[in-house]
């Protein structure tokens, strides 16, 4: 146990490691300064009495609000109308700026941390204040610094530092400017309390106040009802997971009395390999992860959250909370290396959904929809990892999928950019997101463009870019479990772990297939072929601004070269493995517990032959949709015949959110008001008590009739007065 | 600070003051509204809630030395007055608090003023008779929190009655009239058969030495040393009392009628503070006088039921309600049976969980029924399907709607998740299945309100009367109301720990008590 370990003791004390709690603290206050802004701006206190204006008013109300209320158009307020925000200025430097500095802060505590690395045995807990203690639980606000935090705290400031800054060319006309970067900053604030808090329920804290800025940044243009039910949808769809969450916690403490990672990594030595008890903690973590990570069967929020700002996207559901699924799989490793069953469901759960996900992405036509099908599908992929064990392969992939996917939306972000301007140019209300309406955009974005085939071939898995480091590492690592670990020997509803893990590894596989095959078919609808926005808008078409632009060459560079951080041991010689060997005093002794102690171990003849296997199916995936998919057939979206047979099924997605809204939404809403309201409560308790105390209403019914004949003040003087004279009984004699 | 009200010998004087200052206030209005008749004229209705604010504030500031000047670890109650009434009978006017009572009385102290704010300008008719029953009102509420007779107590618990059936009769909506005589039947009928109880208890605590005494002391005592006859009936008796005020379910639907045509000030006070009477009923009588009953297999399994009914019935029956007043009634049914919950589940970390939310419970859906009553004055509607968009003309009060929602719904870093995570986490260990059960409430509280909110704040402004809100956002008095309620909001979900300190005494030694009782109980063989 480390909870009460002095600071003094540690080697990260003397460092600048002291000021790690400014980290979340810096886009706190930025969202307290944006927030102030964005209200002092809309706000103009009412009169003193609300009652008595108003309906005076009403026709001048009406037409200025009628204005207001104008619908936006794919996130862009009608540029002509709208005027800068006031504050914008002010708000362009707060919001990227608290970001930045919660960067520098943060590189300058992974190089101390760096430095510290071999004299750091524990992971070094600063505890700020005392939260809940009462009876025997000791709950504290109080941040850990390790390895693993330190990764995932790099990527959110870092990314994040980007995307704000994309953030400022993409949103400058948005009348709600100075609310959308508050929320921006709330957002990295609950996502940094996430990863650094010391103990489940303060990641709980940030799981759900993360959930709560995505419920905010995907309703943030509210006016429009499909944007505030995706909100909606999104926040409740997520507590169906929390509720799991919860109920680990509840396990957790009534089992071991503690709920801090290291009172937890401690007491696990209590559990019993494989029993009930930490299979179902374990389990009811990943129904947790489901939620918040979009996978099977709490997926269906994902691709709705697309109604936010597309910058949100990048951010929130690709690079950020929607890993933190994949997070807490590897924070909880001690916990999961002990539950094969749990594990196993995990990866199979992931790989159903990389390849469910996958097969939706080859039927999309909105560009956003494409990618967010995509994202779900990684997330399945790095499930994969985490759940066979291999948990810094989960953690490599979450971070090079924050490199090329970041870059993936924001790419798609400045498409949209510029589809709107052209289109909004004309007056044209097409729809900016269709890839039918694009086409041969290279001509017009070169920029964008280039970056986005970098990230798309990264995606697919071609060598030597990041996404195929990271994704080769994940199938070697199912590939090497099949023989000599936990896993293997374990047996999983009846199927033995290695048929199971064999299973795994194809259906990835599969998925990857598919994967070159839907991002090659957006890429060559998007920039390829004939351009079909239309001759009119044609020339308004061009390359987003530098602000823009800018994050996405920092995103490309880091798409290519990423993978470099974790070489596979064949290739890389003395900068092999350079995250597993950072991560090792986090995860390793769990990695080695699947791994039943040994380091596995696959032959370079075998490991080659993965390696060949991946590239290949990459090639073949892009080279089929090359085939496949003629840009020049396009026509635009108005003028599309309608899908049909398994098409139609796929653009649809399967019809999962048909299929709950009836199974699950529209009975509870039935059942509620039939059952429950108007026959239980107003039909047999009211009708019940009433008929039954009829009698009794008659009797007394000289109350009523005496509140009726307006006598009221004297009955309520009498009452008053006699209270009075009672209780004044005694103290005044 | 402590020395300071030490010196002032503030414990000696506080409680009768806070008792006797309100009833003093009403009748300052009593004076000060004769010949008002019906309709005020505006300076009629400014002196009445001028005089009203003046009194409530005078009352709030003092209350708050309680903060410094209880103890809340000692054994001993805390500014007890201890004065005959009605010697021949044995009835007596104690009066003390610990750590339990001094946070409900400080809600309550703290609470009206908001409530008399929240009636500033919606409130136009018969001002002083209406501020003078909010002022009896309190001494009732205060009462029932401070007394430690159980004459005295039930007394209270009447006196706080009829004001409140008075200002739902007289000032509420359109059916106030069923609903304040559903009201008032309901918790007739319980607390009649208290007050049987409450007689028995008393002549039975008199057998030793001749002379009935109604002492919570001595009554305490007698329960712990001896068996007490007819137990069984009699926490029976109080524990419907208790049930029909919380409310639980099935004793909950005079709640949604009460709430819904209340004004808003009558609203705010039934969910904040009336509900709670039922709660603290159960923590200060029910369960410590009858522990071996409260705790039998089968009562506390019928109790426990019912609060887990409660909880997922109340949320799910706030799902279909198309009045936001009703929703917000049913989610009190959900939110109470937490706190029921956590009272039966006996352990330390529960308890004060049900602690947590019946204060938490009381910040947050105050401030929801005031934001009710704000939109409701602008817009003389409830019915959700009337709003929509009002986010673009009235941001200050969307944000302020969104956050107290958010609290209700129990997002951490507010006040509404630390009580229900520590009522789940504490009732877990003993009883599992209810508080899974339970904890599936958080999904469909998110449900409800997230829902509530967007059809009132988001979606198209498409509708003209909503339109012309514009213009017409909260006004100073209306943020200034609500700002403490926010802090509070925040304050109790980032850093509860002073809050949980002050309880958390009483909270042991209720647990403690029952512990004993109940495995002396199983020594002895005996049984309810």
């Amino acid at each position: 146990m480390h909870t009460d370990l002095p600071p003094t003791g540690h080697p990260l004390a003397d460092t600048v490691a002291r000021f790690a709690w400014l980290i979340p603290v810096l886009p706190l206050l930025g969202f307290l300064a944006n927030g102030f802004l964005s209200l002092r701006a809309a706000a103009t206190p009412g009169p003193a009495d609300p009652s008595a204006g108003g309906h005076h008013h009403g026709d001048h109300g009406a037409h200025d609000a009628a204005h207001d209320a104008a619908p936006h158009d794919h996130g862009h307020e009608d540029g002509h109308h709208a005027e800068r925000h006031p504050a914008a200025g002010l708000v362009s430097l707060i919001g990227p700026g608290v970001l930045l500095a919660a960067f520098g802060l943060t590189l300058a505590v992974f190089l101390a941390m760096r430095g510290a690395r071999e004299g750091m045995h524990a992971p070094f807990v600063m505890t700020l204040f005392q939260w809940m203690p009462t009876g025997s639980l000791s709950l504290d606000v109080a941040f850990q610094l390790d390895q693993l935090s330190m990764v995932m705290m790099l990527i959110i400031t870092g990314i994040g530092t980007l995307i704000h800054l994309f953030s400022v060319g993409y949103m400058q006309d948005d009348p709600g400017y100075p609310r959308y970067f508050a929320y921006l900053n709330l957002f990295v604030f609950f996502m940094l309390i996430l990863v650094m808090g010391a103990s489940y329920p303060l990641m709980f804290v940030g799981w759900e106040g993360v959930g709560l800025c995505s419920y905010l940044l995907i309703g943030f243009w509210f006016s429009e009802q499909a944007n505030a039910d995706a909100g909606k949808k999104a926040f409740i769809v997520n507590r169906i997971g929390d509720f799991g969450m919860l109920v680990a916690m509840f396990l957790l403490f009534a089992n071991l009395g503690t709920l801090s990672y290291e009172g937890v990594r401690a007491g696990a030595a209590e559990l019993v390999f494989g029993g009930a008890l930490v299979t179902a903690i374990c389990l009811f973590l990943f129904l947790g992860a489901t939620g918040k990570s979009a996978q099977i069967p709490l997926f269906v929020w994902l691709p709705d959250a697309m109604a936010g700002p597309t910058p949100v996207s990048a951010l929130i559901h690709a690079a950020t909370m929607v890993t933190a699924g994949v997070y807490m799989i590897a924070r909880s490793a001690t916990l999961f290396s002990l539950a094969p069953v749990a594990q196993l469901t995990v990866a199979v759960v992931g790989v159903l959904t990389a390849v469910f996900a996958a097969t939706v992405g080859l039927k999309q036509w909105d560009i956003k929809k494409v990618l967010a099908y995509s994202t779900v599908s990684q997330l399945g992929y790095m499930f994969v990892g985490v759940g066979v064990g291999a948990y810094t392969a989960g953690v490599f992939h979450l971070m090079t999928h924050a490199f090329f996917k970041a870059l993936l939306f924001l790419g798609s972000g400045s498409v949209i950019y510029a589809m709107h301007r052209a289109y909004h140019a004309t007056h044209n209300h097409a729809d900016a997101q269709d890839m039918r309406n694009m086409g041969g955009l290279t001509a017009f974005m070169p920029v964008t463009a280039t970056l986005m085939w970098i990230a798309t071939l990264a995606i697919a898995g071609i060598p030597p870019l990041s996404g195929f480091v990271s994704k080769d590492e994940i199938l070697a690592a199912v590939f090497a479990r099949t023989h000599h670990s936990t896993l293997a020997e374990a047996t999983w509803l009846g199927i033995p772990g290695s048929v199971v893990l064999y299973g795994i590894y194809a259906l990835g596989l599969a998925a990857a297939l598919m994967t070159a095959v839907y991002m090659t078919r957006m890429m060559l609808y998007t920039f390829h072929g004939p351009n079909r926005t239309g001759e009119a808008e044609r020339p308004h078409l061009a390359e987003a601004p530098w602000i823009m632009t800018g994050p996405l060459v920092v995103l490309g560079v880091l798409s290519a070269i990423g993978g470099f951080v974790n070489l596979p041991k064949l290739f890389g010689g003395g900068m092999a493995e350079i995250l597993h060997h950072w991560l090792e005093p986090v995860v390793g002794e769990a990695t080695l517990q699947v791994t039943l102690g040994e380091t596995p171990h696959l032959s370079h003849a075998t490991e080659y032959a993965l390696i060949g296997t991946a590239v290949a199916i990459a090639v073949v995936g892009i080279a089929l949709a090359w085939a496949r998919c003629k840009p020049a057939a396009l026509v635009p979206a108005a003028e599309a015949p309608a899908e049909v047979g398994l098409e139609k099924t796929l653009a649809n997605k399967w019809y999962v959110d048909e299929a709950y809204d009836r199974a699950v939404v529209q009975p509870t809403l039935e059942v509620s008001r039939t059952v429950l309201w108007k026959g239980l409560d107003t039909g047999v308790i009211d009708g019940l008590f009433v008929n039954g105390s009829a009698y009794l209403m008659r009797g007394l019914g000289w109350v009523g009739s005496q509140l009726q004949t307006g006598r009221v003040g004297t009955y309520a003087w009498v009452l008053v007065l006699g209270a009075v004279a009672i209780l004044s009984a005694f103290s005044f004699r | 600070m402590n020395a300071v009200l030490q010196g002032m010998g503030y414990n000696g004087w506080i409680l009768p003051v806070l008792l006797a200052l309100p009833l003093l206030g009403a009748v300052t209005m009593a004076v000060q509204g004769i010949g008002a008749r019906g309709q005020d004229t505006l300076v009629q209705m400014q002196q009445a809630r001028r005089t009203a604010l003046l009194f409530f504030v005078a009352e709030a500031v003092l209350s708050l030395g309680l903060w410094w000047s209880v103890d809340v670890s000692s054994l001993a109650w805390q500014g007890l007055v201890d004065l005959p009434w009605i010697p021949q009978w044995g009835i007596r006017f104690t009066v003390g608090l610990d750590g339990i009572a001094l946070m409900l009385v400080l809600l309550t102290t703290l609470l009206m003023p908001l409530a008399v704010l929240g009636s500033w300008t919606s409130i136009r008719e018969r001002t002083h008779s209406y501020y003078a029953l909010l002022l009896v009102l309190t001494t009732g509420m205060l009462g029932v929190f401070m007394a430690l007779d159980l004459v005295l107590f039930y007394v209270m618990w009447e006196v706080m009655l009829v004001p409140m059936y008075l200002i739902i009769g007289v000032w509420g909506g359109q059916r106030r009239l069923y609903a304040s005589l559903k009201f008032f039947l309901y918790t007739m009928i319980g607390s009649l058969l208290m007050l049987v109880a409450i007689v028995w208890l008393g002549l039975l605590a008199g057998e030793s030495t001749g002379a009935p005494t109604f002492s919570y002391d001595a009554i305490l005592q007698m329960s712990r040393t001896t068996q007490v006859t007819g137990a069984f009936w009699l926490f029976g008796a109080f524990a419907l009392a208790f049930a029909v005020k919380v409310p639980m379910w099935p004793f909950h639907t005079w709640l949604p009628d009460a709430h819904v045509e209340a004004p808003t000030a009558g609203s705010v006070i039934l969910a904040a503070i009336m509900l709670k009477m039922g709660t603290f009923g159960f923590i200060r009588f029910a369960v410590p006088l009858f522990p071996e009953v409260a705790m039998h297999p089968t009562v506390r399994a019928v109790i426990l039921a019912l609060a887990v009914i409660g909880i997922v019935y109340g949320a799910l029956v706030a799902l279909v309600q198309p009045d936001v007043k009703k929703l917000v009634a049913y989610s009190s049914v959900s939110h109470l049976g937490f706190v029921m919950l956590g009272i039966f589940a006996m352990t330390v970390e529960a308890l004060q969980g049900a602690l947590m939310v019946t204060i938490s419970h009381g910040i947050s859906t105050g401030a929801l029924f005031l934001l009710i009553g704000m939109l409701y004055e602008r817009r003389h509607t409830r019915q959700l399907a009337d709003f929509g968009g009002i986010a673009k003309v009235m941001p200050v009060f969307a944000v302020m709607l969104t956050i107290v929602a958010l609290s209700s719904i129990g997002v951490p870093g507010t006040n509404g998740f630390v009580g229900e995570f520590l009522v789940l986490l504490g009732s877990f260990t003993t009883q599992p299945v209810h508080a899974v059960i339970a904890a599936t409430s958080v999904i469909f509280a998110a449900a409800y309100l997230l829902w509530a909110v967007q059809r009132v704040i988001y979606n198209p402004l498409t509708k003209p009367e909503n339109q012309a809100l514009k213009g017409f956002d909260l006004n100073w008095r209306e943020i200034g109301l609500l700002t403490p309620l926010l802090i509070g909001i925040l304050w109790l979900g980032v850093y509860p720990k002073p809050v949980l300190q002050k309880t958390e005494a009483a909270a042991a030694r209720l647990v403690r008590a029952v512990d004993v009782a109940v495995s002396n109980a199983r020594r002895v063989g005996g049984q309810p």
